[in-house]
Parts: C-alpha cells; structure tokens; sequence
C-alpha cells in the first residue's frame, strides 16, 4: 500500500513541472480576465521565447556541470554590436562599410560562439571555475556594450534602403500571427532535442556531467565536450540579442540585465540537475513557460515589481527542494525495492 | 628490438614517479599470449600503475613498450584501445545517470545517417549481455544496478568491438558474488579461446589458482618473481608478496591484560552498502583497558568503516556497542568525544588537518571549550595545554604557530595525534596512524602508542602493513569483506595467519548482494 503511495507521488513528482504550468495557467486566467486572450497570450509567447532559448544553452552547460552567468550581457552586447552595424556601419582605414541584415546576423552568432569559446577556454584549460569565468565575461560583456556607444542607445535598427541593410525588424515582428522569436525557439528547440537525444555528442553531453573521470577513462574528450556547451550558450544568448533588439526597434546597453538568472531558474524548474549529469530539452522548455507565465501573469494581475522577485526567488528554492525530495524518494525506493527482494 | 610470438605486450623497465613517491621502479612485464596472466602485491606494490600505463591512463616515467616487435607509446586510453587493449577497472567508471546500453555503448556509438542508431544499440546490448548470462533490460539506469550487475555492465563494454587483443581486469572480482564470479570465468576462458590475452589482478589467491597461468609479483614498486601457477604453491606467493625486510622491535607490556577490564564492546555491528551487501557484516569484538588492540585486513574490507560507526559517522548502522559496562547509544561525532572517543583519522592531509590553520590551533581544535573563559577563548591555557603536546608527544616544533604544513609528514602526524590526546580520551583510534611517514617517525609513533597505552589509555589500530601491526599490537582481528575472519592473541599472531584470514571472507560462495 505504501509502496502504492510512493509510485503515485513520484509519477506526481516527475510531471510536476507540466502540472505547476497549467495549475499557473487556470489560476491566472481566474485572477485576470484578460489573461486567455489571443492578445495576452502572444505577449507571454514572445517572452518564453527570450527566456527559452538562453535556456537550452544554458540546459547543455548545468548538464555538463557547469554554468553561464554570461549569457545576459552577451545579449546586451550582440544587440549593441548588431544596432551599431546597422546605424553607423563598420568603419576601417576611413571607409565605412555597411553589412546586409543576413550577414549581420551570422556575423553575431559567430560573435556569441566566440564568447563561449572563450568561457569554455578559460574553464577547461586555465582550470578556472565556471562561476567565476563567466562572472567575469558578464562584466566584461556588459562593459564593452557600454563602450560601444558610450551608455546611449541605437534607436535606429531600421536600417537605410539605399544601404541595403533593411530587415532586422522583422526578427521583433509577428509572422502569421506569431512572434518571429516563437519560431527562432521552436526550431532552436527541436536541434537541441536532436542534438541531447540523438547524437553521439548528445550522450557526452551527459557522460561528462555524470562522471567526468569515466568519461575520460572511456575516450570522450572531457574539454571539448565542455567548451562546445558553452558555445552553443553563446550561440543561443547572440540570436536573443538579435531578437530583443528587433523587438525593441533599438539596441541598448542595459539589455539583458539579469537574464542569465532566468534562463538558469527555467533550466532547474525543467528538471535539470545543478550537479550536471540529466536534464531534458522538454523539461526545459516547460520550465520556460512557466517562469514566462509567472511573470506576465503576476504583472498583469497588478503585483508589484518588488512582490514579483520574492515569488520569483521562492518558486526557484521550491522546485530545487520538491527536486531533492525526489532523489531521496528515489532512493528510499532503491533501497526497499532491494530489502524485498532478499 | 623485442619480438616472441608468445609475448603479445613487452615492457621493459618501466618507472613510474609520482611526487614524492616511486610508484614503478624497472619494473618489466611480459604478457602472455592467450594466457592468464596474474599480477599480485599487497596494497601500493604497484599493480594497478603498471596497468595504467598500457591501458594508456597514465605515461610511464621512464622505460619502453613493445608490441609485434614494434615500440608502442600510449599517450591516451583511445590509443591503447587502438592496439586492441581494454581494462576493466578497479573502482567502477561507469555512468550512474545512463542506461545500461548507454553505457556500453559509450564511445562506441552506432549512428545511422549522422544520428544514433538506439534499436541496434538495444539490441547489441543484450546480445552482450546474454552472452554474459546476465540478462538486465538494457533500457534500466545503471545507477538502479546492483554492484554486481555493474561490474557485468563494466565488462559488457569492453566486449562491444571484436578488435579485443588485451583486457586487463582490475580486481574484477571484488564485488561479484560466487555465482557472477563462476560466469567471469567461463567468460574469461571463452575469451582465452578466441586468442584473447588476460591481465587479471586479485587479492583472493585461491581464484588466482584457479584461473591464473602465469603470475607476477610485484613489492612497493619492484618486479620481486614471477612463475607458472602450476609450478607453485600459495605459501610461495605469500612469501613473495610479503617479503623478510624490515623488523620492528615488539614492545614488552607491563599490565596484564588478562586481569584488564573490557572497556568497550562491539556485538553484530552490520553496515549496510549503497548498492547492495554490507561494509561491516556480523562484526563483533571487545577492547580491555590499556590494550593495544590491531585490526588488520585489506582494502575495503571495513576497517575504517568500523571507526567510522563507533564515531558516529554512520548513523545506519545496527549492532550492539557495550561501553564502560554500560550499553551505549552512538550519537553524532561530537557526543562521542565528548564520550571519551578520539580518532586519528587515514587521511592526514584531508581529515587529519586544516592546512590553513597553525601548529597550535590544530592541535586544539577539538577541545577548544576547554580553554574558555566567558566564552572567550583563553589563549594562554590553550597554548600552555598545547605546548604539554609538544613536549610529552616529542614533536619538533620551533614556534607552535607556525603553518602546519612547515612540519615534516611524521610531526604533522604527531599534531594530529596530540589533537586527539587533548581530548582527553578513553579510547583512542587510529586508522594507519603510520602511513607516508619516514621509518624513524614511524617508531617513535608507535612508542607513542606503547606509552600511552602502558598508562591505561585503550588504543585500537588499523594497519595494511603486517610487519607494523605484529610488532605493535596485544591482540588482533583480521577484517576480509566486512566479517571478522580471526582473532589472532600471542604466538598466534604469524604473517602467514594474518595473510590467510584477511582472504577469508572473499569468494566463500555467500552472495556479494543476496
């Protein structure tokens, strides 16, 4: 009977992010009647998407053990660099060139790899812990998307027709009724699951986060399973800062602040292990909606910014407690499933 | 140039030097074709270092290896398993958090069209795990396994690729039950017929009788013999792994123990193993007042796990423990000391010391209420209490603050043994109170513990090193896989009766995790 009880709060346990979501869902639907309208509802898509990609990249560093404080000045800084492209161009020996939106665009995701590329560089073979390299390049970050333009603002991301570098609005705008950003995630989503399920690096994503002394014992290049973690968070964090600008129609140096704690509290809420070694691609995507729908739901029931980070903070703390519980659960069960059997 | 058919891997006078140590020392090997080949040594001989180096784990020092007449240098494990060599190891490096087929596959994945080919990994994997007659769902997280079945997993994986030339298996027998360990050497044999050649490592000497061909002794880093199974006996092993060196002069006891009172009482202590099985099965033993009591055994066979039990470490524990004549209920570490327990733990460096600490706060930092006056500490007690230590334990220090690490290892020793001395204890434990100190400290801790004992303190200690524990100890109980296989008193107390009763408990047929 016991036994009974415990299967059924550990299937509860598992889902209970997806069961977190839509109780969210029904009790801010309740609380404000504006909340299931097409409107409202394509608002909270737009934001999920910010938080939900920074998420999957951040979902393959806590895998592998590690983490990335970094990802939110990155995206203040792309979109500075991506506003500063667009509006004044590239100027070199008194010429100024201006790139087409397409090369933008790839010339700042290559920018976000390299930022990862260094993070990964400096933990694995400088040996520096992640907490404190990408302390570092956040500050490092959000200091160079200051000096861009000296703290002001791009406001004209439009771009000039005759230059040819029209487009990057787009990015902020809807597409059959449906943010662009919506479809960056979804497709952002699916190589991630592909890449996590499907792939041989998929698996020493999760060896090295496991046991990162067998992984080396088996062959797995520990290193470079770890520094590619980090690129593809810089990767995922440049194509935020690509799509926050456009749908702020500017770029600004504060953009970003503070996004990293998102991004890590939607990757624990989805499941993932802080000491690395599991977590799932769809765990984090739930994860994402539910950080996503407490915001603007809380927001648009009137709850003050202040009431907000308490909750916010207390929901962390609680899905990382409910988290524990289920390891112990787990192993409780182990160990009676084993006393049974003797 | 080295070529003989009948040697598939030659080394040839490997070093290994780590800091502060000579791990290898010339050794040279010669593996056997399609052969058994046993490598036997107490603990630190050296074994698992020489398979390290041709498995690629590690690079050798100095010296060269050979294969099919040609030098071979590792530089990492997919190198070694290039030339067709595999280990199975010693601690377990398998991935808790993935599947059975996971984990077998690991480095070793199946793709179709760029993406893993899961059907045909399920399916490898269960063929390899039929072949081993252990069919676990292949879908199962490892972390859910028995021990047991992890180690079938662990050699599963080495079976993946048919290019096997050499499988090194560490002591593959350490947590596998009688049954499991009859499978290992059909399988074992089976590989042999397919011309595969076997480094095989084991403490349980009768198994090496058993399944080994030709076997090779290894001393503290030295080759010392090596010989057919068939032209040996198991003394001869045992006096080869032991060797005749170093004697310590056995200390003469004033008090007569047979009049002592027991102090402390342990009956059925069982501790329970994650995984499956006991660390401490069915132990029982007593301490008498002013007795230097040893507790020998191998690796893992639950010695300290015991001191760790009468500390409090392991509130898990069930068994009975009679202390002072009065049952006693084991509560947290500090209940204990304050009990009257203290330990000198195995790990100087880790849980001996804090090395940020100095020489004087580290001797006082378990009894530091001691020296309080209005809960303010009184420097001046604390110091004087310290430097009592220092004077009765000999410990050579200029200024008793001074960073701990300044100290030679045998004075570090000595702190640490004063910080349990200031605790002022009933019954002191010492777990290898003589590892990684030089031979002169080594006797002076050792009349340490024969003064303190003569005064009526109760000293129980463990040690790996035979000669060291025969010459120190009033009495002895040999530990072999958590049971207690000897109690050893007087002229009783031969290396060969040690030896023999610390591979007692393995292998006896009672399954690992039944």
């Amino acid at each position: 009977m016991k036994k009974d009880n415990n299967q059924l709060i550990m299937t509860l346990l598992k889902g209970r992010t997806f069961i977190v979501l839509i109780l969210l869902i029904i009790f801010f639907s309740f609380a404000s009647s504006s909340f299931l309208s097409v409107n409202t509802l394509t608002m909270v898509a737009k934001h999920v998407a910010l938080y939900g990609i920074l998420a999957l990249g951040m979902t393959f560093v806590i895998i592998t053990g590690g983490i990335d404080l970094s990802v939110g000045s990155v995206v203040g800084l792309v979109g500075m660099l991506a506003g500063g492209l667009i509006q004044e161009g590239l100027t070199i020996g008194g010429k100024t060139i201006y790139f087409t939106v397409p090369a933008i665009i790839v010339l700042m995701l290559c920018m976000g790899c390299l930022i990862g590329l260094v993070n990964g560089l400096i933990i694995t073979k400088l040996n520096v812990a992640a907490f404190i390299t990408t302390l570092g390049t956040m500050y490092i970050c959000r200091g160079l998307a200051n000096l861009r333009s000296a703290g002001a603002t791009f406001s004209n991301i439009g771009g000039y027709e005759g230059l040819g570098n029209v487009g990057l609005k787009s990015l902020g705008a809807n597409w059959f009724g449906i943010p662009a950003g919506v479809y960056v995630f979804a497709i952002l989503s699916i190589m991630a699951a592909l890449l996590l399920n499907r792939t041989p690096t998929g698996w020493h994503f999760l060896a090295v986060g496991g046991n990162e002394k067998s992984a080396k014992l088996s062959g797995i290049k520990a290193d470079r399973v770890k520094i590619m973690a980090y690129i593809i968070s810089g990767f995922c964090a440049a194509w935020i800062g690509l799509i926050n600008t456009a749908q702020l129609s500017a770029a600004h140096p504060a953009s970003g602040d503070g996004w990293e704690m998102n991004a890590i509290a939607a990757t624990v809420l989805g499941g993932t292990s802080m000491s690395g070694g599991s977590g799932t691609i769809i765990g984090t995507i739930v994860g994402a909606f539910v950080i996503g729908v407490i915001n603007d739901g809380m927001t648009m029931c009137g709850v003050s910014e202040f009431w907000q980070k308490i909750i916010r903070g207390a929901v962390i703390i609680l899905a990382v407690v409910i988290d524990q519980t289920q390891r112990n659960l787990q192993a409780k069960m182990a160990l009676q499933a084993r006393n049974e059997s003797k | 140039m080295f070529d003989d058919p009948n040697v598939v891997l030659h080394c040839e006078k490997i070093d290994k030097i780590y800091p502060g140590t000579k791990a290898l020392d010339q050794v040279s090997f010669d593996l056997l074709k399609g052969k058994v080949n046993v490598l036997i040594g107490e603990n630190g001989a050296g074994k698992s270092t020489l398979m390290k180096m041709i498995a690629g784990i590690e690079q050798p020092s100095a010296g060269k290896m050979y294969m099919d007449g040609e030098e071979v240098y590792f530089k990492d494990t997919n190198a070694a398993r290039a030339k067709g060599i595999g280990i199975i190891h010693q601690e377990l490096s398998l991935f808790p958090n993935l599947s059975v087929y996971q984990n077998i596959y690991m480095c070793h994945e199946k793709t179709k069209g760029g993406f893993l080919d899961d059907a045909k990994h399920i399916e490898g994997a269960k063929k390899i795990l039929q072949r081993l007659e252990h069919e676990i769902p292949p879908e199962t997280l490892v972390g859910d396994l028995r021990v047991g079945q992890q180690q079938m997993v662990e050699i599963a994986r080495n079976l993946v690729d048919d290019d096997l030339r050499v499988l090194i298996m560490d002591e593959p027998t350490s947590s596998l039950s009688a049954a499991e360990v009859k499978v290992l050497f059909k399988i074992m044999r089976e590989l042999l017929e397919q011309g595969i050649s076997i480094v095989y490592i084991s403490h349980r000497l009768e198994e090496i009788m058993e399944i080994g061909d030709h076997v090779t002794i290894l001393r503290d880093g030295k080759y010392v013999a090596d010989a057919d199974i068939k032209d040996i006996t198991l003394e001869w092993i045992v006096e080869n792994m032991v060797g005749k060196n170093t004697q310590y002069h056995r200390f003469t006891r004033s008090i007569d123990l047979n009049k002592a009172e027991k102090i402390l009482e342990v009956k059925n202590l069982y501790l329970p193993k994650t995984g499956g099985g006991w660390l401490l099965d069915d132990v029982s033993m007593y301490l008498k007042k002013g007795e230097v009591l040893g507790v020998y055994g191998l690796l893992g066979a639950g010695r300290s796990e015991l001191f760790e039990c009468l500390m409090g470490m392991h509130p898990e524990h069930s068994g009975e423990v009679i202390y002072q004549g009065k049952p006693m209920k084991v509560g947290t570490i500090a209940d204990q000391l304050n009990a009257g327990f203290a330990i000198v733990p195995e790990d100087r460096q880790r849980q001996g010391l804090v090395q940020s600490l100095d020489i004087c706060k580290n001797a006082s930092l378990a009894s530091l209420e001691e020296f309080t006056k209005f809960a303010l500490m009184d420097y001046t007690a604390e110091g004087a209490a310290v430097d009592e230590e220092i004077k009765e334990l000999h410990i050579k220090v200029a200024d008793k603050h001074l960073p701990i690490l300044s100290l030679s290892g045998g004075n570090q020793q000595k702190v640490v043994i004063a910080k349990g001395l200031m605790t002022k204890p009933v019954v002191l434990l010492m777990d290898e109170p003589s590892r990684g100190i030089d031979i002169g400290a080594k006797t002076e801790v050792f009349e340490i513990i024969h003064e303190f004992s003569e005064r009526g303190l109760s000293i129980i200690v463990i040690s790996s090193e035979l000669k060291e524990i025969m010459a120190i100890a009033d009495r002895i109980y040999v530990l072999s896989n958590g049971k207690c296989t000897a109690e050893l008193t007087g002229a009783e107390i031969t290396e060969d009766n040690l030896v023999r009763a610390s591979y007692a408990g393995l292998g006896t047929g009672k399954s690992a995790a039944a």
